[in-house]
């Protein structure tokens, strides 16, 4: 089935013309330092939350990070937003280099580029109106929308799903889908070109998230947004992102369009990962490899040698702890699918399902 | 010896399952009004055998497993009907009597380890103090006790994982340690709430594992309390979803997942994306959101967010509230909805034409 | 740990040498001339700089501020001639007002001081936290209005005040107690017990009211945490609950604050409770010494209470760290 024999990467080294990619992101590193010492403080180490990632997204296209906590996906969406300094890479948004930019300097960006947050909760300033919440960011960048910003927040509210006339409400009196609806008209109101979603509907209840997947994917299409969809829930990021990226430990481990990632996914941590989901199909669940990981992330202040996944790879041998596999793509293997394990197998882990059509076809 | 369909029929018997829950209201007063968070449930469960309890937050699945232990919030809470656990009934029971099942015969597990473990004590320390409140016990034999059951759930090095705090555990050992300490006196009932929606994917894996091996080892009874029906799936023998402190559907997993009755189960299914499923079809959320508990919508409480209510004649599902009833050619399985079988059957076949 | 505690001390150090310089630099250029009032009416501008010589003053105040760091740490000699006055370290100088060395008139004040302080935050403390945690247990219940009403009580009532009444009742109309003074403890534990009874209650009236509702509501905060949820769930009783579970995360935030209101009392923040009870504690001192325009004495009250309160402060983080492990490796 697979080859193990690889062919060097097409990275952004085949320099993708910056037209065609909105973000590129090179070798990106963000490490927070630590430090020790009686009177001086010295470095005596640093977290690497994010060590050498590189992706691009195209516009209107949405790729999906997805790894488990520690991964150093939020970190990655943070640094692409410049709430974070990278400690290393090259973030390009739009043709325009923005890794070290003065925040005062990058207006243009920061408008066309626009954050989501996890905690609908804690992302809104409770003491500010809706109306409030969603107009100044236009103030503050100096947006004037014909309508006057009133007008437009009210549209807003409406292209979001919320009732414009609840413009003058304070965030607690809505509840938290709503409250994450108010979040993305927030984002919308720059009319930015992409959207970092930091976990966007993981805090929601099963059914006020689907109402949020769908309403953010309307926006994809009408408005022509790319978005970097970041969340730990694999369906879901399936279901909304066209390419999805897979990280551990800091790295990417493995990057595919969608249909190749779950149906014929090489990496081991990919495989264990898709294998842990569990299926609410109850008799699904018998049939499937189960693969158990055992013992915990290694710390990414000191991360194994080589590859970091191999404390936890059944596979490993001596090679994985000496040598770094590269993110490659395989020979045979679908365009832009790429992996990095020195011994990659396509395993298919999902079932291709029909879905258990909730009303199901059984009749009394 | 009668399964339960009704919220209404009392029961003075004893129970004949292991745990037997009838007619359980929880009702908080507040400024606002009454709040009933746990409105007629019953639910019956043997040893050996797991329960899932399915619903929204606020569908008051939290509360009815805390109050089984009297350890829901609030002193004010009224509480009726009936807890027969293992032929004892719970419901009227001292604070005294209660404290004395708490954690020897029933424990449970929380969903936020860190939040559940006392940041300040050991984790041995906190194992141990659990044991030594049911047995008399010396401080070293408690200990000893304590590492033994780390060392069970999977905890390497126990004699000095003992000795750490609650902030110096990865999440998933941290809930291992959560259940180790659940585990310490051999409940015979265990509840977990919510016990992996704090971790990731391959923790919960491994955790679910764990709580099923544990549970054949030691016979015991589990409720597991969750928002995934995914969960619910892979570890549960029957399945319970709540909606507004109410039973809407009950019965084996098999069946209900299979052939669910209720269309807010449906809903539930069908709005959560699936690994293998279809990227191109639309998800299909439930519309609206969870009820306000202190003003139930008048008939099914469902029925503002439920898109089949005019197939129902004289607008019942608004005027009417529905019982449970059996769900024809099974044997325990129920479901509270209006609709008649006929109509389901429509729904499901254009439904299933509709998505091939 | 030992780290930890050096990296404390070291910046307990620094606080308290800048503390030196800030009010030596304040209170050395303040307008009022201690020559002047020194010298009287018939004065000379000869007369006045030679005292200006004898004290030091004359010398640039950076030079003044040397002598007396070294002063402190070796001790040093006062005015020239036969007026010398030799100053033993640790020599905080020489009175303007009396001539007296300041070090020994701290010192000799000490005792006074740290038992009213000590015995007073230890009632308050104690009984205030425990009311509270009655409080926030019985929320709502006569317990906790009770507690809450005192509270408020202790609050409004000006220590001025209460000293009075007490005095009034306790020594002068039932006679139960003997009128307030200090007696060392070491001459006659029981005189010193009872001269103090009165100050103390003062001074705990008008404390105990913060701890009270401190404790109350992080009490009821802690009590709806999971794991106190965990600690019923094991099956635990009442007590064990309240007492162990609830108390040992609720008393951190009061640590902190007790540390502060410790050091502050040390440092003569009790000078209310000292004058209406006439015990000669270092608050006191501060007052005469500002009303002399005793300069050295000024300085060494200033020092002295900076002093205490840093101290506290280092003494609660090291309490901190043995309350709370996530702090311990900070």
């Amino acid at each position: 089935m697979s080859t193990t024999k690889s062919i060097p990467a097409q990275q952004s080294g085949e320099k993708s013309t910056s037209g065609e990619n909105l973000l590129e992101v090179e070798d990106l590193q963000v490490h927070f330092p630590i430090r020790q010492g009686i009177v001086f403080q010295r470095q005596i180490g640093a977290v690497r939350a994010v060590d050498g990632v590189s992706f691009q997204v195209k516009p209107g296209e949405s790729l999906g990070l997805v790894g488990e906590s520690g991964c150093g996906k939020s970190t990655t969406g943070r640094a692409v937003t410049r709430l974070l300094e990278p400690t290393g890479g090259t973030v390009r948004f739009d043709g325009e280099d923005i890794t070290h930019k003065k925040v005062a300097s990058m207006r243009a960006a920061r408008q066309n580029l626009q954050m989501i947050f996890q905690d609908p909760y804690s992302s809104l300033n409770p003491r500010h109106t809706v109306g409030t919440i969603i107009e100044t960011p236009m103030k503050l960048n100096g947006i004037n929308p014909e309508q006057g910003h009133k007008k437009r927040a009210q549209e807003l509210l409406e292209i979001v799903g919320l009732n414009p006339e609840h413009y003058n409400r304070y965030p607690n009196e809505f509840s938290g889908g709503q409250r994450q609806r108010i979040g993305i008209a927030r984002a919308l109101a720059l009319k930015p070109k992409l959207i970092v979603a930091d976990e966007p509907v993981s805090a929601l209840d099963v059914s006020i998230q689907a109402q949020v997947v769908n309403l953010l994917q309307d926006l994809q299409r009408e408005f022509g947004l790319a978005f970097l969809f970041i969340a730990h829930d694999l369906a879901v990021v399936r279901h909304f992102s066209e390419r999805v990226a897979v990280m551990y430990l800091g790295k990417i481990v493995e990057i595919a369009d969608r249909e190749t990632l779950y149906s014929r996914p090489q990496h081991p941590y990919t495989h264990a990962l898709l294998s842990a989901v569990p299926e609410v199909d109850p008799d699904g669940a018998d049939n499937r490899e189960r693969i158990r990981l055992t013992g915990d992330v290694p710390s990414p202040i000191n991360p194994p040698s080589g590859c970091r996944f191999r404390t936890r790879c059944w596979k490993a041998q001596d090679i994985c702890a000496s040598e770094e596999p590269p993110l490659v793509q395989l020979i045979g293997s679908a365009d832009g699918h790429q992996a990095a394990c020195h011994f990659p197998e396509v395993k298919q882990v999902v079932a291709p399902e029909e879905i258990p059509a909730a009303p199901a076809s059984a009749a009394e | 010896m009668a399964i339960e369909l009704s919220p209404q029929s009392v029961d003075v018997n004893p129970a004949s399952s292991f745990l037997e829950v009838r007619d359980l209201r929880v009702h908080f007063p507040t400024e606002d009004g009454l709040v009933k968070s746990v409105d007629g449930v019953s639910f019956s469960l043997e040893k050996g055998k797991t329960l899932g309890i399915v619903g929204e937050s606020g569908s008051g699945k939290s509360v009815t497993s805390l109050s089984l232990l009297g350890l829901h919030k609030g002193s004010r809470a009224r509480v009726s009907g009936e807890v027969w656990l293992d032929g004892e009934e719970l419901v009227g029971m001292t604070e005294a009597q209660m404290r004395a099942l708490r954690g020897q015969k029933v424990s449970m597990i929380f969903q936020d380890p860190l939040s559940a473990l006392h940041p300040f004590f050991t984790v041995g320390s906190q194992i141990a103090e659990a044991y030594r409140v049911h047995h008399k016990a010396s401080k070293k034999e408690a200990h000893e006790r304590a590492v033994e059951m780390l060392k069970r759930v999977g905890i390497p090095q126990p004699e000095r994982r003992a000795k750490d705090y609650p902030h110096q555990f990865s999440g998933g050992m941290r809930q291992r340690a959560m259940i180790a300490m659940s585990l310490v006196c051999d409940p015979e009932l265990l509840i977990a709430d919510e016990p992996t929606t704090a971790l990731d994917v391959t923790v919960q894996a491994q955790i679910l594992d764990l709580i099923r091996d544990l549970q054949e080892e030691f016979g015991s009874a589990v409720i597991i309390i969750t928002h995934d029906l995914g969960v619910v799936a892979e570890i549960s023998d029957d399945i319970l979803v709540m909606y507004g402190g109410r039973r809407i559907e009950y019965g084996s997993v098999h069946d209900v997942l299979k052939a669910p009755e209720h269309p807010y189960t449906w809903g539930l299914l069908q709005s959560m994306p699936h690994l293998g499923g279809d990227v191109s079809q639309r998800l299909n959320p439930i519309p609206g959101s969870p009820p306000s508990l202190i003003n139930l919508p008048s008939g099914c409480a469902f029925n503002p967010r439920c898109a089949f209510k005019d197939q129902v004649a004289d607008g019942r599902c608004l005027s009417e509230r529905p019982e449970l009833l059996p769900v024809l050619d099974s044997d325990k399985h129920i479901a509270a909805c209006h609709l008649t079988g006929d109509a389901k059957a429509e729904i499901r076949s254009a439904s299933a034409r509709g998505t091939k | 740990m030992t780290r930890y505690l050096i990296r404390r001390l070291l910046s307990a150090f620094t606080v308290i040498a800048v503390v030196s310089l800030v009010t030596f630099l304040i209170f050395f250029a303040l307008p009022s001339d201690p020559a002047v009032l020194a010298c009287g009416k018939a004065c000379t501008p000869d007369r006045i700089a030679a005292i200006h010589h004898s004290l030091g003053l004359d010398k640039n105040i950076f030079v003044q501020y040397a002598d007396y760091v070294t002063g402190f740490f070796a001790g040093r000699t006062i005015g020239d001639g036969a007026n010398a006055i030799h100053c033993a370290a640790p020599c905080l100088g020489i009175s303007f007002h009396d001539d007296s060395n300041v070090w020994d008139t701290i010192w000799g004040r000490f005792p006074a001081d740290l038992s009213l302080a000590l015995g007073a935050a230890v009632v308050f403390m104690v009984v205030g936290v425990a009311l509270g945690l009655a409080a926030a247990v019985r929320k709502g219940k006569l317990v906790d209005k009770f507690a809450v009403g005192l509270a408020l009580f202790g609050i409004s009532t000006p220590i001025y005040f209460s000293a009075l009444v007490l005095q009034f009742f306790f020594v002068d109309k039932w006679q139960w107690l003997p009128a307030p003074n200090y007696t060392p403890i070491t001459q006659d534990p029981a005189g010193w017990f009872q001269g103090l009874i009165l100050p103390w209650a003062a001074l705990v009236l008008g404390s105990m009211a913060y701890y009270t509702r401190l404790t109350r509501s992080t009490a009821l905060d802690v009590m709806g945490e999971d794991y106190v949820r965990t600690a019923r769930a094991k099956g635990l009783s009442r007590g064990k609950v309240i007492l162990k579970h609830t108390l040992r995360s609720a008393i951190t935030p009061i640590v902190t604050i007790f540390g502060m209101d410790f050091g502050a009392l040390i440092g003569g923040s009790a000078i209310i409770t000292e004058t209406a009870f006439g015990i000669p504690g270092i608050g006191q001192l501060a007052v005469q010494s500002v009303l002399n325009v005793d300069l050295p004495v000024i300085m060494a009250t200033s020092l002295f209470a900076a002093t205490a309160v840093v101290l506290a402060n280092v003494l609660v983080d090291v309490v901190y760290g043995i309350i709370d492990p996530r702090v311990r490796y900070a």
